[in-house]
């Protein structure tokens, strides 16, 4: 080795690289198996007590009549979602992260192994309740929505930007107590539409059926749109 | 605190770039991170301490430049620099526009660094 080599030289070296391109590549492999195998993904993220695991009782329900559903579910810890879930008929499967905040595509992945994917049309990921983390995380899914509750206030989306500007469609959940909470819906719409405009609103209510149908509607529409044919 | 993941992540990419470019010692990491990236700064610098600590690049610097949103406004047909994340409106004409250009990298940007005094074989 030169003399010259030996001596410090400090140097740049551009790498300009996505730090979740692991993430990223294992979400469009996913991606295109889920294509391959006609399964319409739905990644539902919203914070913790909003109502996702009571509206994806009540979606999987009525699914499952015509159907074949499944759901993977998020949480730090306990099998309660999981249960509520499985009473559906839906093939469920609870995903404990122990302290992650947020589901990864690798997670995902590890999980689907136990079924057979071309025989499920519909596979709802319930992520774990957190507005912040589950936005830098693709899993692969065909829509994202955020998920905000009468209950929380209508300026909420405004806190949370980046996970409302990575959703696709948005969700209202317990729309029957908008009233009793003095709920201000265009002023939640504006909030939503300052990091996402023109975004598509569904307004539900799980326990009143309220707006569940259109929902359902919505995604089968959707699904129908991508229809089963392989992408490249 | 997502931050956590994603420092080992940076750790990850930058030793094997550190290989690739035979740098032998890395002094500084360059990472962009934009206002509409979910990851907070502070955040990623405790957590980049934890994760380097036992690898090659233990020691080394992290420099995050922050990335403010950038927007392409379709009636104006130019880029804007928004002052804050929201609301996504064309600062000039009030437009609302959801073509975001840029603030939502996560990026390892560059590597500084070189040999040491002694080489290794």
């Amino acid at each position: 080795m030169y003399l010259s080599q030996a001596i410090k030289q400090p140097r740049i070296v551009k790498i300009r690289e996505n730090v979740l391109k692991k993430n990223d590549m294992l979400a469009r492999e996913l991606r295109k198996r889920f294509q391959e195998n006609g399964v319409y993904v739905v990644n539902l993220v919203s914070s913790p007590g909003s109502g996702k695991t009571t509206l994806l009782t009540e979606v999987l329900t009525r699914l499952s009549n015509k159907y074949k559903t499944a759901a993977l579910v998020g949480d730090l810890a306990t099998e309660n979602d999981a249960e509520r879930l499985e009473k559906s008929g839906a093939l469920v499967h609870q995903i404990t992260t122990g302290t992650v905040c947020h589901l990864e595509a690798q997670m995902i992945e590890a999980s689907l192994k136990q079924w057979n994917l071309a025989e499920i049309d519909f596979l709802f990921i319930e992520n774990v309740g957190n507005l912040v983390c589950p936005s830098s995380y693709d899993l692969g899914e065909n829509i994202r929505a955020v998920l905000f509750s009468t209950t929380e206030g209508e300026d909420k989306p405004e806190k949370y930007p980046t996970i409302v500007n990575s959703a696709d469609v948005a969700i209202i959940t317990k729309i029957d107590l908008a009233d009793a909470v003095e709920f201000d819906k265009e002023r939640f719409y504006e909030s939503i539409y300052k990091s996402r405009p023109e975004m598509k609103i569904f307004e539900v209510s799980a326990k009143k059926d309220e707006g569940i149908d259109e929902w359902i509607d919505f995604l089968i529409k959707e699904k129908n749109l991508l229809g089963g044919q392989s992408i490249n | 605190m997502h931050e956590l993941s994603i420092a080992y992540n940076l750790v990850e990419i930058a030793v094997e770039t550190a290989e690739q470019n035979h740098l032998q010692k890395v002094d500084v990491l360059h990472v962009k991170i934009g206002v509409l990236s979910g990851v907070v700064k502070e955040a990623l610098e405790f957590s980049y301490d934890i994760a380097a600590q036992g690898t090659p690049i233990e020691g080394a610097k992290l420099v995050v430049h922050e990335v403010p949103l950038k927007i392409f406004c379709p009636n104006c047909q130019k880029m804007h620099v928004l002052k804050k994340p929201i609301p996504l409106v064309c600062p000039e004409c009030r437009q609302r526009t959801g073509e975001i250009v840029e603030g939502k990298e996560i990026e390892l940007y560059s590597l500084e660094g070189g040999d040491v005094l002694e080489p290794s074989d």
